[in-house]
């Protein structure tokens, strides 16, 4: 049995932050979860999937988070609890579908789970999601622990359920990726069967009926706001005439602090976990006998602007301040040591920092930046794209995966990324002002979410470029997730379709189509030019199994390779793959049996041909 | 309890989440309050992996520079690149095996010297604990169990608050049946060394 599943109720057990939020769906009755994988979030989506093959939860891998949103959207207004599940930028492809459904509302409990990432540990941004709360006007709930995660998502639904709307809730990677202590509850079973009922004059969002809605939404941001007033979240804890309000993980950094400075009894401290609407009243009733206020918060000074707006209409002049110069900063994450001097140096509490070790005599330590892995077919690709280029003035847009990290060098593959599906849309504006050849870059999974709609526009403006795909039939960045590509029958995964992205491309329009091989060097190469000589649309489709994926079912390793004696120490293999594989001995190039995938891309570069198989012992 | 801190980092690959993932198991067996926090967004790609155990009362999963109790680096150049998360009072364990990164092979950066980097860290910090895990891995039987052998070598110095039987009874817990045998040696080997390392 899968251990969220456990009906050990009253244990403690060790669980992962979005492994405790997955739980506390399971237990709040979730009957229907859908995803496009994003981290911080992925580790509820694999472990919800899991779930599903074993319990009555319906789980889906969705093409992209509009089209999950859609789906749990669906299956909440037909009466059963639903969760969409995406990472902070995943909201912005779903804010269409979201900013109107929340003027229709929902019949059976939604939750959407934004996953935000301040520092951005693995994100193009670090937007923060609570200004979604605002802009659609649902609740945001925000947990400050693990533990407490679980417990606030089986009241999310309920929230959801009692002011029919969806509840945004929002985590930061520090709350999905840390790991606590959590007790196990009781799982209540799910609404099995959902039924819709017609009602197209509250859920046709034509002007009239929507007007009649926006008029509900705003009846419904009031009586959430009456709920956020009265919510357990929203607490005050200590004495004092100085207060703090934080939030999220912020909360953790402040308590430690008031503890480490010894002032528990000099400030007052309020954590809004129910953070849209803010709880005005409360938030009032807090500043009025207080001298001055810091409002810790990670990101954007969004509980600041209020609790400023909420103070100047009530009259109230104390000093509030949060983000400034001298105080928090809106970039990147927090941390103790941070809030802990903040604190002190806002309140004027004596303090010394803990002294740090002297690190001015260190010496300049290698960098260790991510690398594909070793036989990456990506690698190979990227590799093959940059010699049947040589010579002409490329731009090369890339897109959003394990596949971005060929812009480092040496295979400099990558100069523009925006979002998913960038490589190809910003292409057509590349071709269209500059006479340089435009390769775009994307893999299958990115094809599938956001590079359709671009490829269209490509073929339909007529637009000069080659798109790479980069099919390794996974979502490889984010743990392997299944996509629309995926030959599931294979993975021993019944009931599901397939989608040829050959097909697809051609019914796109486009003219030309190659299919490679990349492990085929010489051959992928002139497939490659002949796409890039023709004007005009072009495909290249690069197939080859993601290499640690594949990994996991093969029965027997491949056969490494080594270096022979016949090397000349030209190098290419290094300086023109960089597989790290490879290490240096001395004076001499190497290769690790262990890394090594046997792939032979390497023995295909060496003009020496001196990269030969291992010999079976 | 007075919270202690303990940080480890590693080279994706090395296990140290499993490493990790076993302390918190020990401490949950011990009854002692833990969390931990981990980044492992690019690990499988051979990035850097760092987590943060943080045993006893506090509310932060993170610790900040100069606030470890206890740094185990499961390599010795990504140990000197943690050092800023020391103080005086801090023990540093390490393995010494190096993994240089593949910036040095494609001549990006210099390997710094391991005796070099012993010295530094000895001369800044309360105490050392350095030596060849991997060595001491190959001999359990599996050249994987580098993280095994550091959390003997861990709980040895006897910093962290989970007792080595706890930890042995965490292992059984969390790691696969095949690897049980040698991660056990891994762990012994471990403690023992550390003893000596003294
Ligand atoms: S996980 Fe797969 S796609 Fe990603 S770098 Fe490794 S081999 Fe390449």
């Amino acid at each position: 049995m899968h251990k969220l599943l456990s009906k050990d109720t009253g244990s403690q057990v060790l669980l992962l932050g979005n492994e405790a939020i997955a739980r506390g769906a399971i237990e709040a009755g979730v009957r229907i979860a859908s995803t496009y994988p994003g981290t911080p979030s992925s580790e509820i989506s694999n472990n919800l999937f899991q779930v599903s093959q074993e319990s009555d939860l319906y789980f889906q891998f969705s093409t992209n988070e509009k089209v999950a949103l859609e789906v749990a959207a669906a299956a909440a207004n037909s009466g059963v609890r639903s969760l969409a599940i995406m990472k902070h930028v995943g909201v912005n492809v779903a804010a269409d579908a979201l900013m109107t459904l929340a003027y229709v509302g929902v019949k059976g409990g939604l939750v959407i789970i934004s996953a935000d990432d301040p520092y951005m540990f693995s994100s193009q941004n670090e937007q923060d999601n609570r200004y979604y709360g605002k802009l659609s006007g649902l609740p945001i709930l925000e947990p400050s622990s693990v533990a407490e995660a679980k417990e606030m998502i089986i009241e999310a639904f309920n929230i959801s359920e009692a002011l029919k709307e969806p509840v945004i809730f929002r985590t930061t990677t520090r709350i999905n990726h840390s790991t606590g202590i959590v007790e196990l509850k009781d799982i209540t079973p799910p609404v099995l069967k959902g039924d819709f009922v017609k009602d197209p004059f509250n859920y046709v969002t034509v002007p009239a009926v929507s007007r009649k809605l926006h008029v509900k939404l705003l009846e419904n941001i009031k009586k959430a706001e009456s709920l956020s007033d009265n919510s357990p979240y929203n607490r005050i804890s200590g004495s004092g005439s100085f207060g703090i309000v934080t939030n999220g993980v912020s909360f953790g950094y402040v308590s430690d602090a008031l503890n480490d400075l010894d002032i528990k009894d000099k400030i007052k401290v309020f954590r809004v976990g129910f953070s849209h609407p803010m709880p005005r009243e409360k938030i009032l009733s807090f500043l009025k006998d207080l001298e001055k206020v810091l409002i810790v918060e990670e990101g954007e000074p969004y509980m600041e602007e209020t609790i400023k707006a909420f103070a100047q209409e009530a009259g109230l002049t104390l000093s509030i301040r949060g983000k400034a110069e001298n105080l928090f900063s809106r970039l990147y994450e927090f941390d103790p040591g941070t809030v802990r001097k903040v604190i002190a140096d806002y309140f004027d509490i004596p303090y010394s920092p803990p002294e740090t070790v002297d690190l001015s005599d260190i010496p300049e330590i290698p960098a260790r930046p991510p690398n594909l892995c070793a036989g990456c077919s990506h690698r190979a690709t990227f590799y093959e794209v940059k010699k049947a280029a040589e010579g002409t003035d490329t731009v090369c847009p890339t897109d959003i995966g394990c596949y971005t990290l060929g812009f480092l060098p040496p295979l400099s593959m990558g100069d523009f990324l925006i979002c998913m599906g960038s490589s190809v849309g910003s292409g057509c504006g590349f071709s269209a002002v500059t006479d340089k050849k435009v390769i775009s870059f994307i893999g299958d999974s990115t094809f599938f979410h956001a590079g359709i709609p671009g490829l269209i526009n490509a073929v339909f403006n007529n637009h000069n470029l080659t798109l790479v795909i980069l099919d390794n039939g996974t979502t490889a960045m984010t743990g392997h997730q299944p996509n629309p590509g995926v030959d599931m029958a294979a993975l021993q995964f019944g009931g599901f379709g397939k989608v040829s992205i050959e097909q697809m491309v051609k019914a796109c329009g486009v003219q030309h189509v190659e299919i490679i091989e990349p492990y085929k060097v010489k051959k992928s190469i002139s497939a490659i030019k002949e796409a890039l000589d023709f004007e005009g649309v072009s495909v290249v489709i690069s197939r080859e199994a993601c290499a640690l994926f594949a990994k996991g079912f093969k029965k027997k390793p491949s056969r490494a390779f080594h270096v022979s004696g016949k090397c000349k120490n030209h190098k290419d293999c290094i300086n023109e793959l960089a597989c790290p594989a490879f290490f240096i001995d001395g004076e001499e190039v190497k290769i690790d049996p262990v890394q090594c995938t046997g792939c032979a891309v390497c023995a295909q570069v060496c003009p020496e041909n001196a990269i030969l198989p291992v010999k079976e012992a | 309890m007075k919270p202690i801190r303990l940080v480890i980092v590693a080279v994706g690959g090395q296990g140290n989440l499993l490493a990790s993932s076993v302390l918190g198991e020990a401490a949950l067996l011990a009854g002692v309050e833990v969390k931990m926090s981990e980044i492992h967004g690019m690990a499988q790609r051979g990035g850097v992996v760092e987590s943060a155990i943080v045993f006893g009362d506090a509310k932060s999963t993170i610790i900040s520079n100069g606030e470890a109790d206890v740094l185990l680096g499961f390599e010795p150049s990504e140990t000197l690149r943690a050092l800023g998360k020391c103080n005086g009072n801090t023990v540093v364990i390490t393995n010494l095996s190096p993994l240089p990164p593949f910036t040095v092979a494609i001549g990006r950066g210099v390997y710094p010297d391991i005796e070099n980097v012993q010295g530094l860290i000895r001369s800044k910090v309360s105490r050392l604990v350095a030596f060849d895990a991997q060595a001491l891995a190959k001999e359990a039987g599996n050249v994987l169990a580098v993280n095994m052998v550091l959390l003997g070598a861990l709980i040895q110095a006897g910093i962290v608050p989970v007792s080595a039987d706890h930890v042995r009874t965490a292992i059984k817990t969390r790691t696969k049946q095949e690897f049980l045998e040698s991660n056990q040696k891994a762990f012994e080997l471990g403690f023992a060394a550390a003893g000596q390392a003294l």
